[in-house]
């Protein structure tokens, strides 16, 4: 017999006053949240030096589920104000988890130079193809030939490949997974949150109730089998080759983990140079 | 004990001196003129003082970063010019709404869009204001003078820190590029304020609930946990996007933290005011044509004084209200079409009159222009 | 080949917890546990749903690999691993 239980052991890093969530059945972003907490929880790291920054959306609303220093900022602009934090607070650890809309579309710019400097933060996008929260709209990631609310004749536009842009921009650390492969996952969000520098992890999550109904996949179990039968783990290749298509396979994996030196370093290094006495 | 210094220094200079002097330890900024110098000042200063300047990639990452190193625990400034403030507006009701305290320079030119980035302008007043979307209320500090860019920017990151609000330095063209003698008082002499922290147990700290109008401030990495968002919250800062009634205490307290407190942040210069019959009302570089036009009027035996504001927001409502029961002509000298102007208007509640000695950017008044617009008033033209 | 596999089998097993209340009924536990054991229930839930249960057949098909308590969106159920000497408990 399965044992009833009110708490659940990731409780402890909730805010449990604020749990359910808002999610809808299905939506991957809880399966992210959960994947991050064991990570935290595996690394055991101190809370108190944890601050999780999102922007705007589905994946906005994270931040506020977890029981550490968490801001919910403006839309598009958690990394600039991630960066402001790291910067002014080098002891912090720091996280941003926002959306593909959030981070790409009105955000593409503050991520790009991030990667660019090389800001020490980890960066957690979640990928659901779609923004969610406002019905379904066409995002920067959305496949070409997608139906969403503002694509109802399917998209005609180019999707960014999350990864390709990452490592073109300067990320020292870029994976990506699908909320199916959750231990995977897990375990990538520990190694980008012991590098140093810019990392990023590309999470593809299932949009069943704005997305995935739109596109042939009524049920988050549909999308979570597609990501089963279709995911390919392929480490290292150049992202460049990991598109993502309709009906295509996922291509999955670690794709750059590589060393450089970090803007809050070089920060610090000319402090020390020019320092008054 | 040291003695005060004596420098020869721009408004610029003055600004980012005055804020390290005050103890800002972050500046984020895009390049934009007239206000590039105090972003290439601070770059040049502040890692010498164990500060972080970053240039970021635009005007909202700037102001999104400050809000960061503010909850970061730094006292964090940005420079900027009419566009880039625009650009900053969303940001500016972040900063209301999850009352961080943070102060952003804002170096006038003549408006709209891009017009005339090179010369002075005065028609952001109302931006400073009403700039962002909702209900807020910011504090507004306008300086005349390279010695008051460096006394009151001091003043301005002191009431961010008191009253946990972002402040708009709004200073022009001409102060920010005009040199003059500066009295730099010794360290131990400059008051810097920081902002309260809490001293309660996590789990009894409140994050937005206030005491005495402004509730302590737990920053990141203090082992408080808060929660900051952007949503309408309640005073354990979590999200209530449902309840009209968090909605109406949270507006009204991040509105009347100011509105309340208007008179101790009231700083007005009066100059012969003490029996005149025709006020000027002007600031930042006009207040200086404007003195001089009161001294020709004076010369002329034409009662007339002067009203300087040096806090335009929040205005200084009750004070224009009851001046006016003495004071029946007030003429607003301003460099934009009409916007402090609107406000003594509504302030003197139809007591007396008011007039409006416009200039459109790219010039200040001429001390002459005002004298004449004296002399018009006073003759009942 | 499958002989020293059965033998772990045998030896881990996993005590399933679940928070009824939590459950959302997405359904991935029931479909992505690797031994099949669990199902979902008749029971409502209080926000109407039905949450999972383990099959009853055999209680200890469950080895405690954890999958369903990583996929779980809702943080509603979860998995203590215990290890047995000898297949017995």
């Amino acid at each position: 017999m399965e044992i009833n239980a009110t708490q659940h052991p990731m409780d402890k890093y909730l805010r449990a006053d604020r749990i359910p969530h808002i999610w809808c059945p299905g939506c991957g972003l809880g399966i992210v949240l959960n994947a991050f907490l064991r990570a935290i929880d595996e690394l055991k790291i101190d809370l108190d030096k944890l601050a999780v920054v999102s922007g705007i959306g589905c994946t906005g609303r994270i931040a506020g589920y977890i029981n550490t220093d968490s801001y919910h900022t403006t839309h598009g602009r958690a990394i600039p104000f991630a960066t402001g934090l790291k910067l002014a607070n080098p002891e912090m650890k720091v996280v941003v988890i926002s959306g593909d809309g959030d981070l790409f579309a009105i955000g593409g710019n503050h991520f790009i130079h991030a990667a660019r400097r090389n800001i020490d933060i980890t960066v957690i996008g979640v990928n659901n193809y779609n923004y969610g929260m406002t019905g379904g709209q066409l995002g920067p990631t959305t496949p070409l030939g997608a139906r969403t609310t503002t694509s109802p004749y399917g998209n005609i536009e180019h999707p960014f490949n999350l990864c390709h842009v990452a490592h073109a921009a300067g990320a020292v650390y870029v994976a990506r997974w699908t909320v199916l492969h959750a231990v995977r996952l897990k375990n990538s969000i520990k190694e980008a949150l012991q590098k140093k520098g810019f990392s990023f992890i590309e999470v593809i999550a299932a949009c069943p109730t704005t997305y995935g109904r739109r596109n042939k996949m009524p049920d988050a179990l549909d999308e979570m089998r597609f990501y089963r039968e279709h995911s390919v783990i392929k480490h290292g290749i150049d992202p460049a080759e990991a598109n993502i298509e309709i009906g295509k396979e996922i291509i999955v994996g670690k794709f750059v983990d590589i060393e450089k030196p970090t803007f809050n370093d070089a920060v610090e290094e000319l402090k020390r140079k020019v320092k008054k006495k | 004990m040291e003695r005060s210094e004596i420098k020869f220094w721009n408004g610029s200079i003055a600004v980012a001196e005055g804020a390290l002097a005050a103890g800002c330890r972050f500046f984020a900024g895009y390049p934009i003129t007239p206000a590039s110098d105090i972003a290439e000042y601070m770059a040049l200063r502040l890692p010498q003082e164990g500060g972080v300047f970053i240039q970021m990639e635009d005007e909202i990452a700037s102001i999104a970063a400050l809000i960061g190193a503010s909850w970061g625990g730094a006292k964090a400034m940005t420079s900027t010019s009419g566009p880039g403030f625009s650009l900053m507006q969303e940001n500016v009701g972040l900063a209301a709404i999850t009352e961080t305290p943070l102060v952003i320079a804002e170096v006038q030119r003549a408006g709209p869009s891009t017009g005339m980035p090179t010369l002075v302008g005065q028609g952001d007043v109302m931006q400073t204001r009403w700039g962002s979307h909702g209900d807020y209320e910011t504090i507004v500090i306008s300086p005349s003078s390279p010695q008051e860019s460096f006394d009151l920017i001091i003043r301005a990151f002191n009431l961010a820190e008191l009253y946990r609000v972002p402040v708009i330095f709004l200073t022009d063209e001409c102060v920010a590029h005009m040199y003059e003698r500066v009295v730099v008082p010794p360290k131990e002499e400059i008051e810097a304020v920081e902002r309260l922290k809490p001293n309660v147990p996590p789990e009894e700290y409140m994050p937005f609930k206030p005491i005495n109008d402004i509730a302590p401030m737990a920053t990141a990495g203090m082992g408080y946990k808060v929660h900051v968002t952007g949503l309408t919250h309640n005073e354990k800062g979590y999200p209530m996007t449902t309840s009209p009634e968090v909605q109406e205490w949270m507006v009204r307290h991040i509105c009347d933290k100011i509105r309340r407190n208007e008179y101790k942040m009231r700083d007005i210069e009066e100059y012969r005011m003490e029996d005149a019959e025709i006020a000027v009302v002007a600031f930042g570089i006009v207040g200086r044509s404007a003195k001089a036009a009161v001294k020709m009027a004076r010369r002329h035996r034409i009662k007339a004084g002067l009203i300087r504001l040096k806090t335009i927001w929040p205005f200084p409502e009750s004070y224009f209200e009851s001046l006016a029961d003495d004071i029946k002509k007030f003429i607003v000298a301003e460099i934009n079409y009409g916007q402090v102007k609107l406000e003594v208007e509504r302030s003197v509640h139809g007591k007396a009159s008011v007039e409006l000695l416009p200039k459109f950017g790219g010039a200040v008044h001429q001390p002459s222009e005002i004298y004449e617009k004296i002399k018009e008033v006073k003759n009942g033209n | 080949m499958t002989y020293w596999v059965e033998e772990k089998e045998k030896n881990v097993h996993g005590r399933v917890y679940i928070i009824k209340d939590r459950c959302k009924q997405c359904g991935f536990c029931i479909e992505f546990c690797p031994q099949g054991v669990l199902k979902q229930s008749e029971e409502f839930n209080a926000k109407g749903y039905h949450p999972p249960k383990l099959v009853e057949t055999d209680e200890k098909k469950c080895m405690g690999c954890g999958f369903c308590q990583m996929i779980c969106p809702d943080f509603a159920i979860f998995v203590e691993r215990e290890e047995e000497e000898d297949g017995k408990k």
